[in-house]
């Protein structure tokens, strides 16, 4: 097992096994997110009390949970960095980072324009929900100017790695804000029982899993850059890059 | 057309889900573009030194 890990973090082993695995991950993502959406938009049945509103959380739910697996993934990368000192785990973080944040902004705006109509308004300071999830998208950026203001790597890597394992703080936050505050947002429902009915729910997974595999996929690419990136001044690298097949 | 209109909040509902795709293939376009990039710099420069040698 502990093999398998080691020889991964390999960057030229990693460079060549994540190509293969982008289209696994990638081509499923959009057959789910494909059927997601056309159920979660034609199928399913209108909700009582919301009418065809509700169908926003289609896309608001899988893109508020990634935005803070994204975090979560960016800290215990940093960590795993920090303790093992593996540099792919620290890249990691910077591949997961913009990602993050672009979920997180289509999280808020979703939100804002699922709040319009039911609660009648777009922003409400006071909602720890809306606030900390707010909250996350400026830890992203800080997160990313971290990162792009440190030339030197090794140190970029650290700070940035401190910033993350901080900030997990804000995404328990975000998780239990609706159950310890008073929220206008709603509570817990995907995976409560009884809180929805199993037509509507089917899609929803399948925009969650889907989400998530795409997401996969992006990450992935993101990484292979970002290895290729690090790694631009080795043998490795430049034995890649002359092959004749070439190494894209 | 009642798809389109979505019971009145066809504004809200379609804004989500076409801001979804935007932002689902801007990310992928960007990290493409983002590789091509590098790796077209490493490949001039790598290309560069040995012609020099």
């Amino acid at each position: 097992m502990w093999k398998f890990f080691h020889k991964l973090a390999s960057p030229p082993h990693f460079y060549r096994v994540a190509a293969t695995l982008i289209p696994w991950f990638g081509i499923p993502g959009l057959i789910l997110i494909a059927y997601g959406a056309y159920a979660g938009l034609f199928l399913v049945s209108v909700d009582y009390q919301q009418g065809d509103a509700f169908r926003i959380i289609y896309v608001h739910v899988p893109s508020a949970y990634l935005s803070m697996m994204a975090y979560m993934m960016m800290a215990v990368s940093g960590g795993i960095g920090l303790i093992w000192r593996l540099k792919l785990a620290h890249a990691v973080g910077a591949a997961a980072a913009p990602l993050g944040a672009a979920f997180t902004f289509l999280a808020l705006v979703t939100g804002s324009l699922w709040g319009r109509p039911m609660w009648g308004t777009w922003w409400e300071w006071g909602d720890p929900r809306l606030t900390s999830e707010l909250i996350l998208l400026f830890l992203y950026f800080g997160y990313m100017a971290l990162r792009s203001s440190i030339d030197d790597t090794a140190k970029a890597d650290k700070a940035s790695a401190v910033l993350a394992l901080v900030g997990v703080v804000n995404v328990v936050i975000v998780h239990f804000s609706v159950e310890w505050w008073s929220s206008l947002h709603q509570g817990q429902t995907v995976f409560k029982k009884g809180t929805m009915d199993a037509d509507m729910r089917i899609p929803l997974f399948a925009m969650l899993i889907g989400f998530t595999f795409i997401f996969g996929a992006m990450v992935l690419r993101r990484l292979r850059t970002e290895v290729l990136f690090r790694e631009r001044r080795t043998r490795w690298v430049r034995e890649l890059v002359l092959s004749p097949e070439g190494g894209k | 057309m009642d798809a389109l209109a979505m019971g009145n909040y066809g504004a809200y509902v379609w804004s989500c889900f076409g801001l979804a795709l935007i932002v689902i293939v801007f990310s992928d376009w960007r990290a493409r573009a983002r590789h091509n990039e590098i790796y077209r710099d490493i490949e001039v420069r790598i290309k560069a030194l040995e012609e020099r040698q």
